[in-house]
This record gives structure tokens, C-alpha cells and sequence, in this order.
């Protein structure tokens, strides 16, 4: 009897997988075929993988009721800092080290001001979005920062080489999907991940139930700020170099990525891998418009439009449950 | 009202209902939590529409769209929670929305004087217009609400538990001018939990059970009991099992500084009984840690606790809130997340859970208190009050809990499954291998009386020695709780 609602959820998770092949095939049957090319999906996971990665995180903070809009800064100033000790020559175990350090203490910072100074996240992450741009320009002396021949970092999402094709996507794009299935384990499997839940869907009762409700907060912004810091590497491993003004207007893309994958922004509700399908939609969206010539406004008008569709689809349906 | 009926999804509301008020009738609504009283009175008020059934006021045909529309044909409501616009003055309260003008501005100069008027005619002249209605005490902010109606021409008001949160004094001034409301020609309903309310008041009442009017009578020609009875609908007797207690050792002491000391032992139930707002809830929060009290001292099995509500749950000390919505329960989630959430680490090893594991912890709960529900993982923000109210005290046993804080556990849940809540109560405190303790509040006292074994009275925040439940009724625990 259990089954009826675990099977509501695949279905519903399901339903945004068709949406994406369905936007895909759209593509593919009526405009340039190229999106179903080997080349053509190799771009989408490289695009995706970005916007993935941050979503996993987001995805945690936004179930438990929480978000956070300084988190494409958050990814430039990791960008930075990783691009940093990659030119600086630094081990990869180093560079990777003090780039998740780096990630985990700006959630560690947005964590304290929302737990400790009670400040509501809206408007906390409205802060640390400046902060944290500034301190990338800052210590990138507004430049972008060329990691080029860093050969370690760009293997992981640079167009497969002919002896690597048996890999089918960029290892960045594995990386993703153990990253989200090791995610979606700690949700649903562990103390912690329902004790997120829970804070995310009444704050009330995780605490009269002795949820410690400000340590499982704290520990949700470090999530974030962890997967944060991992898309600012990728981002170097992308496009070659760590940028200060990179990842702007990110944050709007992940949010959106997380809420289409059937998230709701009052908490409780989400999925990881439903978050990973938004990031592809909207990654796909892109692609596709590019590839046929559609201009720039174009695609954001039908990003937009497919955005509220999607959102407003699950609502009515969470409505007729 | 004739033949209305009301359901919210599958739960339904009313299954028929019918009332008739004559002109200058006191008319009483009774009935249990529950049993369809405010849905019954927000479809004559116009807040929700009824599926089918049909209303007439004056002999017109009467289906009010909303609030505002009820109240042009005549329809007004004084709300338990009042309504009142804190920050605007008396007399704009009063005329919100039906401001008298002068041409395009509000003609301030006539609405105070009319405002004065009215008061004046309602025995309180002496409320000042032109005061913020915010500082303005309860009572009097009540009289600023029959005001309003009066104003937009009111000619059925209706009281939800007007007396609620009332001193003694300030409610018999209330029903002096209920009567004067009723002379005038005024109907009046008036729904109230206190039977010896509606004996003073009222001429007729109607009585639903399980959203539907079981029976009118005319309140002269009707006892108490026979009231109980049609409300329960079954004799009261059996409604409160009672096994032989057998008292055993303290487990539980208080003492909150400013409110007083309290014992529980094991194997029996001690009632907390008082007004809303005395203290009741605030004495039960403080014990479980969720509001800070300086000085408190709180032992459980003779240890002292530095009580928060996670080393409480480990001390085997559980609660159950009196707002299952904003504070009980995490609607979204299912009903084993909700049931395991204070003991997850029980379901696994290393801060991993099994989610087998909760489905089988979960479905004893649900089989042994008659959950009626989809399964486990069903949301529980699905599930009905009672079943809702079920699950929120299984999350206590579920935790091993040997002391049970219920606040209002039968609030706003039918009847049956009271009885079923009333039942896992004796079970739990006669249990032959580890019989649990239950402190519990409840502004119902047949309830109190029927299930505990002592009960003690908050008033004013001060809280009475318990005294056994042979030695008391509910008179005397009525005028402890009113301080008279």
C-alpha cells in the first residue's frame, strides 16, 4: 500500500523527464539536427554540468526552506581561487582542497548570518551577492585568470578526445551523476537529510521533535557552498579560465533549475535528480535556440515563458492531489 | 438554513444541516469540536458556499458570495479571534468600509458622532472614538465589533464563543446587552461550549453532531445530560474508559517559577484545566523546554533536566502540540517522517536510516491506534484531524515516552476518534509492563473529568494544587478557573 505514493512521486518526476524530451524532440524533429548530435549533447552536459552541480547543492537549501542568490558570485569567487592555484602550479589535491575549503566557509558565513543573526536568506544572499562578486574581483584584480594549460582541470568537461569516446558524455558529466545519486542517498537515507525535510517543512515541529534546527541549517549553506566551489572548478575545466564576472545571473538559472525539478520555495518538497532534469530543460532551451538561429531575446522570452509553465503545471497538479 | 451540506475533499463538513431563527431570538448552536459549528456559521456569513442546500433571510432566497455581501443582507459575525483594525480609531473600525462621505472625503465630523451614538445606545459611551481600537481592552474591542455590525445594519449576529476570553465581569455585562440586542428585535446565534451560557441566554437551541443537526429544542425543556448525550450522540458513560489505576512512583516534578509545582507518577493522568490564555499551554511548554523559563526546575525519574526539547525526547518526556497545523505536524511530509522524526536514529546504524525499517515502525502505529490512511509514506497533511491527532501521539510512543505532555489532544477531532484517543490514553497509563504518565490540557472538563485521576486549575497563570477527580466537578473547577 505503500506503493501508491512512492509511485505518485516517480510519476512525477517522470512527468518533467518527458517535458525535457519533449522540448528536446521539438528541436530535434523541427529545427537543426545537430542537437541529436554526438557534438550537439556533448555541449548540453558541458553547459549542464555547471549549472548541475550547483543545483545539487541548491537543491538542499531550497528544501529546507531556505535559498541562497549569491550563489553564481559564490561560484566565481571559487572559480577564481581554484584558477589561482591551478596556474600557481599547485597540486590538484591542493587546489581542489582549498577550493571546497573556500565554498564551505562562505556557506559557513551565510549559514551564521541566517542562524545566528536571524536574518531572513532572501535577503542575507541578496548581501553576500556583492560581497562575495567584489571579493572576486578583488582578488582577481578584475581579470579573468587563464588556466588554459592546466590539463587536469580542463579533462573534466573538454570535448572527449577520440580514445576517451567510450565515456559517451564529459567526465564531468559522471562526476555529476554520482555527486547526485550520493546526494539524493544523504536525503533520503540518513538522520540528516530527513531532519532537512522536516526543518524545511515546519520549522515548528523539527524543533518541538529535537531537530536541531540551526546546526542542520548551517550544515545545509555549507552543502551549497561546497557544490558552489565544485561548479566554480568546472567552470574553470569549461571555458579555460577563472572569470571574476563569470557565473553572473547564475543563481536565476540554478533556482529555477531546482523549483522546475518540482521543488517547492516554501521547503519540504524536491528532488535532486528533479533538479538535475531543470538544469538540463533549461540547458537544452538554450542549445536548441542557439543551433537555429534564434536570437538572444528570443530565447529568453521562451526560457521565461517555459519556466512559469512548468512551474505552473506542477502546481496545478499538486493541487488536483 | 435548510438542507446544507459541506465537504473539503473527502472529509465532509456537513451532511445536512438545518436551523431556523425567529426575530428576537437568543438561538443556541451546540455541538462538539468538530462537528460542524463554524463551517456551518462561514457558509451564513458568506466566507465559504455551501454544495448544495438553501438559505432565506426575511423569506428571501440568501446566497452570499462572500463576507461583505452576507453582511448587506443583514448578516454579521463576532469572531472568537476579533477583527479589528488595530491602528485605525473606534470610529474608523467601526465604520470600515461604509465610511459616511462628503462628496469625494470621509466626513469624519458625522462618523465619530454616529460612532458615539452607537456606543452610547450599546451602554458603553464611554469607549472614546477617537482612540486607536488597538488600546483598547478585549471586551471593549468586542463591543467596537457589535458596534460595526449595528452600523452596516445588522439583523443576525452571530457570537463564536464570545466569552472565551472574557473576565467574569466583563461577561455578564456581554449578556446584559445580548439581551437588549434580542429585545430590540435582533436574532442572535450564539454557538458556545458552556451549557450554563446557553441556559441564561438562549430560548432555543439546535444541536449538531457529526455535521448534521441532530436535534431543537427549547432550552428550558432540556438537562445537561440529555444535551451531552445528543451532542456525543451515545451515552457518556462508556465514552471514557477507566481501568483500575495503580499509582506508582514520581516521574515527573516541575516547578515553573511564577506558575507552581506539580507532580506526575507513574500509571496515572493529571488534568490541566483553566481558560484559554491562563497559562495552561505556557506551564506545559516551559516544562518541555520550548519556551525559556529563568529558574525553572524540571526532574524526570529524580533527575534534573536542563531541559531542551532534544534531551527531553531522550529523557523519554514527549509532547504533543495544541496546533497540529503551524506547530504539530510537518504536513508535507509522510506520516512515518512525522511519527519517527524524534527517534530517526532508532531506524538504522551511523546516522543512516532504513526507510523499510520506518515503514514497519510506522504500520504497528498506524494498525495498533486505527489510522485511516494510504499507508506510511501517504502525506499526512492528507489525513483527516483525528487521524492527523492519532499520529502525532503515536510519534510520542514511538520515542519510548514514559511522561505524555498532550496539549488539547482531542482539539477540533470527531468524536470517534476521541473515543480512540480516550482509549490509548487508559491503555497507556494501565499498561501491566510500563504503565506511562500523561499530563494533559484540555478546556473540554467532561474530558477532564473522564479521563484523569487528578486535575489541577491554572488561573491567571497560577496553577492549583491538583486535587483527585472524586472530589471535584465541574462546577468547582469552572469557578477555580474563572478565580471565583
Amino acid at each position: 500500500m505503500s506503493n501508491t505514493t512512492s509511485s505518485k512521486r516517480l510519476l512525477n518526476s517522470l512527468g518533467t523527464f518527458l517535458a525535457l524530451i519533449a522540448i528536446w524532440g521539438l528541436f530535434f524533429s523541427f529545427g537543426n539536427r545537430a542537437i541529436g548530435s554526438a557534438e550537439g549533447i556533448e555541449s548540453i552536459v558541458q553547459q549542464t554540468v555547471v549549472i548541475g552541480i550547483a543545483a545539487i547543492g541548491m537543491t538542499f537549501i531550497i528544501i529546507s526552506a531556505g535559498i541562497d542568490l549569491s550563489i553564481g558570485s559564490a561560484i566565481a569567487l571559487c572559480s577564481v581561487v581554484g584558477a589561482k592555484l591551478a596556474v600557481a602550479g599547485a597540486n590538484p589535491l591542493v587546489t581542489v582542497s582549498v577550493t571546497l575549503l573556500s565554498g564551505l566557509l562562505i556557506g559557513l558565513f551565510i549559514g551564521l548570518l541566517v542562524v545566528r543573526a536571524k536574518l531572513i536568506p532572501f535577503i542575507t544572499t541578496l548581501g553576500t551577492l556583492l560581497i562575495l562578486r567584489g571579493l572576486a574581483l578583488a582578488l582577481a584584480n578584475s581579470q579573468p585568470i587563464n588556466a588554459q594549460d592546466s590539463n587536469w582541470l580542463r579533462f573534466w568537461l573538454n570535448s572527449l578526445s577520440d580514445d576517451m569516446k567510450f565515456l559517451i558524455i564529459p567526465p564531468g558529466g559522471w562526476l555529476m551523476i554520482v555527486l547526485a545519486l550520493a546526494a539524493t542517498g544523504v536525503l533520503r537515507f540518513t538522520v540528516f537529510g530527513r531532519h532537512v525535510f522536516a526543518v524545511g517543512s515546519n520549522e515548528n515541529t523539527a524543533r518541538l521533535c529535537g531537530v536541531a534546527v540551526d546546526r542542520t541549517k548551517l550544515l545545509v549553506y555549507m552543502i551549497g557552498g561546497a557544490f558552489a566551489a565544485l561548479s566554480g572548478l568546472m567552470l574553470v575545466s569549461y571555458q579555460g579560465q577563472g572569470d571574476p564576472t563569470g557565473a553572473t545571473g547564475y543563481e536565476l538559472d540554478i533556482i529555477a533549475a531546482v523549483v522546475i525539478g518540482g521543488a517547492s520555495l516554501n521547503g519540504g518538497i524536491g528532488s535532486i535528480f528533479g533538479s538535475l532534469i531543470g538544469a538540463l530543460i533549461i540547458t537544452v532551451i538554450r542549445t536548441g535556440c542557439t543551433l537555429n538561429g534564434i536570437s538572444e531575446s528570443t530565447t529568453r522570452i521562451i526560457t521565461g515563458a517555459i519556466i512559469v509553465t512548468a512551474v505552473a503545471i506542477d502546481r496545478l497538479r499538486q493541487r488536483s492531489n | 438554513m435548510r438542507g446544507i451540506k459541506k465537504a473539503f475533499g473527502a472529509q465532509v463538513a456537513l451532511a445536512g444541516v438545518s436551523l431556523k431563527l425567529a426575530a428576537g431570538e437568543v438561538h443556541a448552536l451546540v455541538g462538539e469540536n468538530g462537528a460542524g459549528k463554524s463551517t456551518l456559521m462561514k457558509i451564513l456569513s458568506g466566507a465559504y458556499q455551501p454544495d448544495s442546500g438553501e438559505m432565506w433571510v426575511d423569506g428571501k432566497p440568501y446566497a452570499p458570495a462572500n463576507p461583505s455581501e452576507a453582511r448587506q443582507r443583514g448578516v454579521g459575525m463576532i469572531y472568537q479571534e476579533l477583527s479589528i483594525a488595530p491602528h485605525l480609531s473606534v470610529a474608523e473600525n467601526i465604520f470600515l468600509g461604509i465610511e459616511p462621505r462628503n462628496g469625494l472625503l470621509i466626513d469624519h465630523a458625522k462618523m465619530r458622532s454616529e460612532a458615539n451614538k452607537t456606543l452610547a445606545s450599546l451602554g458603553h459611551g464611554n469607549i472614546d472614538v477617537n482612540e486607536p481600537a488597538g488600546d483598547l481592552s478585549v471586551s471593549q474591542q468586542q463591543i467596537v465589533e457589535i458596534a460595526r455590525a449595528l452600523s452596516m445594519g445588522c439583523k443576525i449576529i452571530v457570537f463564536d464563543e464570545p466569552t472565551s476570553s472574557l473576565a467574569q465581569a466583563d461577561v455578564e455585562r456581554l449578556f446584559d446587552l445580548i439581551d437588549t440586542l434580542a429585545k430590540r428585535g435582533l436574532s442572535i446565534i450564539y454557538i458556545s461550549h458552556f451549557l450554563e451560557e446557553v441556559r441564561r441566554l438562549t430560548s432555543r437551541l439546535t444541536i449538531l453532531r457529526d455535521g448534521a443537526s441532530v436535534a431543537v429544542y427549547e432550552t428550558k425543556s432540556i438537562d445537561d445530560a440529555k444535551i451531552v448525550a445528543e451532542m456525543v450522540g451515545r451515552e457518556v458513560k462508556d465514552l471514557y474508559p477507566r481501568s483500575q489505576r495503580t499509582i506508582g512512583p514520581v516521574l515527573l516534578e516541575a516547578n515553573i517559577p511564577g506558575s507552581g509545582k506539580l507532580t506526575l507518577r507513574r500509571g496515572e493522568v493529571v488534568g490541566l484545566c483553566g481558560l484559554v490564555g491562563a497559562g495552561r499551554t505556557e506551564f506545559l511548554r516551559a516544562i518541555f523546554g520550548l519556551d525559556t523559563i529563568e529558574g525553572k526546575k524540571v526532574l524526570v525519574n529524580g533527575t534534573q533536566k536542563t531541559s531542551d526539547p532534544r534531551s527531553n525526547w531522550q529523557a523519554h518526556l514527549g509532547f504533543v502540540s495544541e496546533n497540529r497545523k503551524e506547530e504539530g505536524l510537518a504536513l508535507d511530509l509522510s506520516i512515518g517522517d512525522n511519527v519517527c522524526l524524534p527517534a530517526l536514529s532508532k531506524l538504522g546504524k551511523a546516522g543512516f536510516i532504513s526507510p523499510s525499517q520506518r515503514s514497519q515502525h510506522t504500520v504497528r502505529w498506524i494498525s495498533d491506534f486505527g489510522i485511516r490512511c494510504q499507508g506510511p509514506d501517504q502525506p499526512i497533511g492528507n489525513l483527516s484531524g483525528g487521524n492527523q491527532q492519532k499520529a502525532a501521539i503515536a510519534r510520542l510512543l514511538e520515542a519510548d515516552c514514559d511522561v505524555l505532555l498532550l496539549d488539547e489532544p482531542t482539539r477540533g477531532i470527531d468524536i470517534a476518534a476521541k473515543a480512540k484517543i480516550y482509549e490509548v490514553i487508559n491503555r497507556l497509563v494501565t499498561d501491566p509492563k510500563n504503565p506511562k504518565a500523561v499530563l494533559m490540557v484540555s478546556s473540554y472538563l467532561p474530558e477532564l473529568l473522564g479521563v484523569c485521576d487528578r486535575i489541577a486549575t491554572v488561573c491567571r497563570g497560577q496553577l492549583s494544587e491538583a486535587v483527585p477527580v472524586a472530589e471535584t466537578n465541574s462546577e468547582k473547577l469552572m469557578r477555580a478557573a474563572t478565580g471565583n
